[in-house]
């Protein structure tokens, strides 16, 4: 069984073996929930669906946030990115749309799959999806990297925090983002040290990242955070498949998130005291939506 | 902790805490009515619930879980208006709660053979929840188990009474966790008893059986 307690105890397993990370996962997980890794792998498919159902769901022209305060970004991308490419270009304009639509769905009481949490739930479907329906890579592959994206989620989860609460958005997004660079680098046939390399670069990439909801919804600066996530995965991912190594491993990227974490103010862990959330808009925009309440 | 704590839960959005967490409260009510059919509801917020809850649906979510749905139902979004052509009476009060975590709800309801319950707990993040209260008496279970609730008059042997029937009885059954609350010795007593596995049928009739047990109720694994 594994422990999940360090990325090296992934990649030193995997090596060992000579399996993908995911394939080892797969294997170990099926056995740790007293499953078969069929019953395990067809239980992944299910959450790909749900996150494909996502994206259509919050591409919709009409999809609006419960609080009113967003919506339609998934649509506006999606139409740039296909009529003018854009400055990324169409694939990663598409991801950027696909991002935004799945945080768009969440904000607007859709179904979603949370990964690894509902607040995050764009920054996988954002990869994932745009590999799976703009690079043609087979949907067997995309769900075993899932696998993948899980074991490095549990890892910082343990070594670290997965909670915005606890840790801010860099639990969160950049916790997403990290998982993702992972299964990106093995999609794209990297090896496990090599998706360890993509961890720790986004993980280095959003250390210090607040979580400073305006008007304690999931939606501002949220959605458009699932977007930054995306970005830092796939450069992550890309920068390692050049050659280009992190000069601080995985292990200790996520040591400093943890202190990192320890160290933010409770201000600017999710209770929508700091940053964004108190900018003179954001608590205009909170009377909006709440009206005038004490606190 | 599994992958699928990661990748997963599939859930309906916007946030675990305000809306899944929610949804899980409600069902709690939901076992506890037995598949009665509900007339009315009064569902009170306190803390964050009672000042965000319009923008997380956490009334819709509240509402669902009474009416039976899950934390991944599309219905979510829609629970008032199906609770309203259910005609279940529903209204949604504010109150502060004193000491209460801030993300607690109490559900009152009324069910149309008249019989009527009230089940207070909280949303403590990642969609967990902590019920403190039934039917007004102190408690603690997550629901993630199925639970016996067990009232009963605090003497020497009442719980010796009940666990040595469910070994007796019931081999297979395995008590995961187990807690006990009291209004003052001798006085009106609550075990709080988790058990792993599917609850066997006739217990808790059997348990109220027993001498100076006053009532046991089964909260059903939400």
């Amino acid at each position: 069984m594994l422990k999940y307690e360090s990325i090296q105890e992934l990649v030193d397993e995997a090596e060992s073996r000579g399996m993908r990370i995911s394939e080892l996962v797969l294997q170990d997980q099926a056995a740790a929930m007293e499953k078969t890794e069929l019953e395990a792998y067809e239980k992944m498919e299910l959450d790909f669906q749900v996150m494909i159902q996502a994206v259509q769901a919050g591409q919709a022209p009409d999809q609006r946030s419960m609080s009113g305060l967003t919506g339609g970004e998934g649509y506006k991308m999606k139409t740039y990115a296909a009529e003018k490419g854009g400055l990324c270009g169409s694939f990663l304009g598409g991801a950027i749309s696909r991002a935004l639509a799945v945080a768009g769905c969440n904000a607007s009481m859709g179904k979603i799959v949370a990964a690894p949490t509902a607040g995050s739930c764009g920054i996988l479907p954002g990869c994932l999806v745009s590999l799976y329906e703009e690079k043609h890579i087979p949907e067997k592959d995309i769900v075993m990297s899932m696998f993948t994206a899980g074991a490095f989620g549990m890892v910082i989860a343990k070594k670290a925090s997965i909670a915005g609460a606890q840790g801010g958005c860099q639990a969160e997004c950049g916790s997403a983002s990290a998982m993702a660079a992972a299964a990106l680098v093995e999609l794209m046939g990297g090896t496990p040290a090599q998706c360890a390399d993509a961890c720790a670069i986004a993980i280095a990439n959003q250390l210090g990242l607040v979580c400073d909801p305006v008007a304690g919804l999931v939606e501002i600066p949220c959605i458009k955070r699932n977007v930054s996530g995306i970005m830092i995965a796939f450069s992550s991912a890309d920068m390692v498949l050049a050659g280009i190594d992190s000069k601080i491993p995985a292990d200790e990227c996520l040591d400093a998130m943890r202190s990192v974490g320890d160290t933010m103010p409770e201000a600017l862990r999710e209770t929508a005291g700091g940053g964004l959330a108190s900018t003179p808009t954001g608590i205009r925009m909170k009377k909006q939506v709440f009206g005038d309440q004490k606190e | 902790m599994n992958v699928f704590d990661i990748i997963g839960p599939v859930m309906i959005g916007p946030s675990s805490s305000h809306t899944a967490g929610a949804v899980r409260l409600g069902r709690v009510a939901n076992k506890l009515m037995d598949n009665h059919p509900l007339k009315r509801v009064e569902i009170t917020l306190s803390g964050s619930f009672a000042q965000t809850y319009k923008g997380h649906g956490t009334d819709r979510a509240l509402l669902a879980g009474i009416m039976g749905y899950h934390s991944y139902s599309p219905e979510i979004r829609d629970a008032l208006a199906i609770a309203t052509e259910r005609g279940i009476d529903y209204v949604f009060l504010k109150e502060d709660i004193k000491g209460a975590h801030p993300n607690t709800a109490r559900i009152h309801f009324i069910l149309q053979d008249g019989e009527e319950g009230t089940v207070q707990g909280a949303s403590i993040g990642g969609g967990n929840i902590l019920v403190h209260q039934i039917n007004g008496m102190n408690v603690e279970f997550t629901g993630e188990n199925n639970t016996i609730l067990v009232m009963h008059q605090d003497q020497p042997g009442v719980i010796a009474a009940v666990t040595q029937l469910m070994h007796f009885e019931y081999a297979e059954l395995n008590i995961a966790s187990f807690r006990l609350t009291r209004e003052a010795r001798g006085g009106n007593a609550i075990m709080t008893i988790e058990i792993d596995g599917h609850p066997p049928e006739g217990l808790t009739d059997a348990i109220r059986k027993i001498s100076l047990v006053t009532n046991a109720i089964l909260v059903r694994r939400v």
